[in-house]
């Protein structure tokens, strides 16, 4: 059983890309949070970032156009996190 | 297979020719060179900052490619991605692919340059008379990501 099953927290290291880092005015963070033994989702990383209020309730708002990377791979607000994972938040990107 | 993100310009004409090598192979080569423009949207633009999330780009093209490859009898396809500060006219991006007709070399290069577009990490930030602003994702790369 991994660790993470039963782990009361989940910290992940958090990066804010282009026009977000710019509007959040940071880079990158570690942020925890409190899980008490479920599986720990991005949802729960969105949470508490939500929960500063501000550009951060707004910028990250349900149905706002912000994609998300776990682990350098895009993925949906539902995937699961553990400890040591990196979560990127990022707008729709614009290459090509 | 090739995937480079780089600052600096590319010679198309040196690519396809190393891309190509003494394969024989080869029969079509298709490539995509995308260039900036000096208007967006119908205002001025002078200058672009494209940055892109480093580990992560370089996985995503990665990833693009090795889809090509699987969905599309092709024999080589090349990416080139620069990044920093670019002006109008500059090359952006190239795409060249290899295989023995044309018809599954065109369409791996669209294949291609239609994820790049929605998949992989780069934003592109304009400087026009007004000011910087960021480029704004348009819904038609994701219905022609869609297509596929």
């Amino acid at each position: 059983m991994p660790d993470s099953f039963l782990a009361a927290t989940v910290a992940v290291h958090v990066v804010y890309l282009a026009r977000l880092r710019e509007t959040l005015g940071a880079t990158e963070e570690t942020v925890t949070v409190k899980v008490d033994g479920r599986d720990a989702t991005v949802e729960d990383v969105v949470a508490a970032l939500v929960s500063r209020g501000g550009a951060w309730a707004s910028e990250l708002a349900t149905g706002r156009a912000v994609r998300v990377a776990v682990n350098h791979a895009m993925t949906k607000r539902s995937a699961a996190i553990r400890s040591g994972d990196e979560v990127a938040f990022f707008p729709p990107v614009t290459g090509g | 297979m090739a995937v480079r993100v780089q600052t600096e310009d590319f010679d198309v004409g040196h690519e396809l020719a190393a891309l190509r090598g003494n394969d024989g192979r080869i029969g079509a080569i298709a490539s995509f060179v995308g260039t900036m423009r000096d208007v967006n949207d119908g205002v001025q633009v002078t200058a672009m900052t494209l940055e892109h999330y480093p580990g992560m780009t370089e996985k995503s093209l990665d990833a693009i490619v090795a889809d090509a490859r699987a969905r599309f009898d092709v024999l080589d396809v090349l990416i080139i991605h620069r990044v920093g500060k670019l002006r109008p006219t500059d090359q952006i991006v190239l795409v060249a692919v290899t295989g023995a007709h044309r018809g599954e070399a065109f369409d791996a290069c669209r294949f291609v340059m239609d994820f790049l577009k929605t998949q992989a990490p780069f934003w592109k930030k304009e400087t026009t008379p007004a000011g910087e602003r960021w480029v704004e994702a348009r819904e038609s790369d994701d219905e022609a990501a869609a297509r596929w």
